[in-house]
């Protein structure tokens, strides 16, 4: 018999095996992708940044047409009305006011709307002011404004760190629990045994898997949102990168536990959905956690995933360093190593 | 015991019981003896078989004697070691395949085999496994396209890789068509070759015939009895069998001729009528036997369907032994 030839490393052979799995199955790869930036377009394009909506001001009979041209020409829409359809358009809300002109002339206009209606009252004093001025009326003090619409302060500079954890935490419990419970159902995780594989070799590769998938789940969707929707990384890389790996380290050692003794996939699906659900509802993913009630605002400041969406944005958006986010990183390590030292100590390896 | 001259596998009041199970969720069932007191010695360079039916524990015996499963009570030796207290040193020289492993079906047959090199100290060379198994050309398909037969032989292969003292085999043919099964017939003869001790698990008597020196028979968890095929079949009382069915139209088949009956014709030890109307009949002499029973149907008037005659087989020393055929499960 030919000599033994050198021994491969069980380690990477082992974090092999589950890239090829994950690399040679398309559908893995959607729900690790494309799924969140999917997500993101759809959430990103629901609340883009819009404008006010236009201020429409119904003109009946006999308003002159310079009058009506003053209006338009400050960007208002103006809507000629016949008396009998005016009434209706104003109480349905589809003018904010109206004018009506002067019975005998040299009476002054009459503006009609109704005052518990702000964008009535808006209209209101944006009409007059527009009038005024255009009778000479003068402004004696200077102002000027200012519009924020600055990348960091919309809607899609919040939601993308959420995202972001959100993504991460579902990578790490499907990437490991369902991995885990597969493998048992499959009796691999038994045959695996039965060589003289080491347990911790197996554990170790599946963190080391998903230290190798992490960063390429960041960075894609870092690159997609900034390319897509210009949001900024605030803060330094490295301090995003290290929430990221601290994160999914946090999710890995929970996934630990909830798949220590599941004998089927549909008992660890059922499970996994227990634990995330009301992170994904709770934690501030697509809004912000405290709109939540005061009282339950202290639960909700410790569930992993809220701090994990705290740090991604004390990184993302406030710039944050490591001193900001040391307090999310202690919560993660509370809830990690309880998580994986009881999933070790009941794992169920047959 | 001197390890380089103990036994490849002791094992001694081995037992296994299912706690039956009470909660909240959970329909609550009584226990189970799966195995219900076993001892057995198995010499290295054997070809071992344990037989029975689905559900007489075989491969709960298996599971226990390759460490994977711990017995309620009873004690096993491996090679005179204890899993227990060398697991690690026993895993490098016991190789197992499982009755059922669904191998990842998204590696290639060569990085499957890569993976199981990486746990041994000193595996063996892949083209050496390959060959084993004879699956060279196939090392770089996917384990998932691969046929039953191509996969059990892959799993076997598995099991080789560390160059075992002892390989456990449960149930190696189950679902495979003849050729495979021959093909993984020709493995074992070939790791034999080599030295190796067996143990496997089988309902086939064929297999159990064709490949064990020795086979153990179980039925409901006990051993029924132990010894080589042909000893086995030679303690029968008869070393063939002759099966009679008599013409369907014959009224009252089963009252037409009786046991009692059968069994007074000389040459014939012992008959049995099957559910579907057939006499099994244990003979000596069989070319005797026959020409006496063809004269006893004649003198009853019975019209004759059908006749056979054929070597007596490991399925009649079970039938024998426990009232069932193996099949019956």
């Amino acid at each position: 018999m030919a000599e033994p030839s050198k021994r491969p490393n069980p380690v990477i052979q082992l974090t092999l095996m589950r890239l090829r799995e994950i690399g040679r199955e398309p559908g893995v790869l959607f729900w690790a992708f494309g799924f969140p930036v999917l997500l993101s377009i759809a959430l990103g394009i629901a609340f883009r940044v819009r404008g006010p909506e236009p201020t429409v001001v119904g003109a009946l009979p006999g308003i002159t047409a310079d009058l009506k041209q003053i209006l338009v020409d400050a960007k208002l829409q103006v809507k000629p009305l016949d008396p009998a359809s005016a009434e209706t358009e104003l109480r349905a809300g589809r003018v904010n006011l109206l004018l009506v002109p002067p019975q005998t002339p040299g009476q002054p206009i009459t503006y009609r709307f109704d005052p518990s209606r702000a964008e009535a009252r808006q209209a209101r004093s944006m009409v007059n002011q527009i009038l005024q001025r255009a009778a000479g009326q003068m402004e004696p003090r200077l102002v000027r404004d200012e519009e924020v619409r600055e990348p960091g302060a919309r809607y899609i500079d919040f939601l993308i760190p959420g995202l972001l954890a959100m993504n991460l935490m579902s990578g790490s419990m499907w990437g490991v629990a369902w991995v885990i419970v597969h493998m048992r159902v499959r009796k691999l995780l038994k045959r695996l045994l039965a060589a003289p594989m080491r347990r911790r070799d197996l554990m170790f590769s599946m963190g080391l898997a998903r230290m190798v998938l992490i960063p390429m789940e960041v960075a894609f969707i870092v690159i997609f949102a900034r390319l897509f929707f210009s949001v900024q990384v605030a803060g330094s890389y490295l301090a995003l990168f290290t929430m990221a790996f601290a994160g999914s380290a946090c999710f890995a050692a929970i996934a630990i536990l909830v798949a220590s003794r599941a004998q089927n996939t549909e008992t660890v699906s059922g499970l996994m959905n227990l634990v995330m659900l009301p992170m994904f509802i709770a934690s501030g993913v697509f809004f912000s956690a405290s709109n939540f009630p005061d009282s339950i605002q202290p639960v909700i400041r410790l569930l992993p995933l809220t701090a994990m969406c705290d740090g991604m944005r004390a990184v993302m958006i406030d710039g944050a360093g490591f001193v900001g986010i040391l307090w999310p990183l202690a919560i993660l390590a509370l809830w990690g190593v309880p998580a994986f030292l009881v999933g070790l100590r009941y794992f169920r390896w047959n | 015991m001197n390890q380089q001259l103990a036994p490849a596998v002791v094992c001694r009041g081995l037992r296994k019981v299912y706690d039956g199970r009470h909660g909240l969720f959970r329909k609550p069932s009584p226990s189970v003896v799966a195995v219900d007191g076993l001892d057995l010695v198995i010499e290295r360079g054997e070809c071992f078989g344990l037989l029975g039916p689905n559900g007489s524990g075989k491969t709960t015996t298996v599971e226990m004697l390759e460490g994977l499963l711990a017995p309620t009570t009873g004690e096993i030796q491996l090679l005179g070691l204890q899993w227990a207290t060398a697991e690690q040193a026993l895993r490098e020289r016991v190789g197992v395949a499982l009755q059922e492993t669904h191998l990842p079906e998204k590696l290639m047959v060569e990085e499957l085999l890569t993976l199981f090199r990486s746990f041994y100290r000193t595996p063996r060379p892949m083209a050496d496994l390959l060959a084993d198994v004879e699956l060279e050309e196939k090392r770089r398909a996917w384990v998932g396209k691969l046929s039953g037969g191509q996969r059990q032989r892959l799993a076997i292969a598995c099991a080789l890789v560390g160059e075992p003292e002892v390989l456990f085999l449960d149930e190696p043919t189950t679902g495979l068509d003849p050729q495979s099964r021959r093909q993984v017939w020709g493995l074992v003869a070939g790791y034999r070759a080599r030295g190796g001790t067996v143990v496997l698990t089988t309902h086939y008597m064929e297999e159990a015939e064709r490949l064990c020196d020795r086979v153990a028979i179980v039925d409901h968890g006990k051993l029924v009895r132990v010894g080589s095929p042909s000893e086995l079949i030679a303690a029968l009382p008869g070393d063939h069998v002759i099966e009679l069915e008599l013409e369907k139209n014959t009224k009252n088949t089963a009252s037409a001729l009786t046991a009692d009956e059968l069994g007074q014709v000389r040459f014939v030890k012992e008959a049995h009528l099957s559910a579907e109307g057939v006499w099994s009949l244990a003979v000596r002499e069989p070319e005797h036997a026959v020409a006496a029973v063809l004269a006893l149907l004649e003198s009853k008037g019975c019209a004759l369907g059908r006749l056979g005659t054929r070597k007596a087989s490991l399925e009649d020393v079970f039938v024998a032994l426990t009232g069932r055929h193996l099949r019956d499960g």
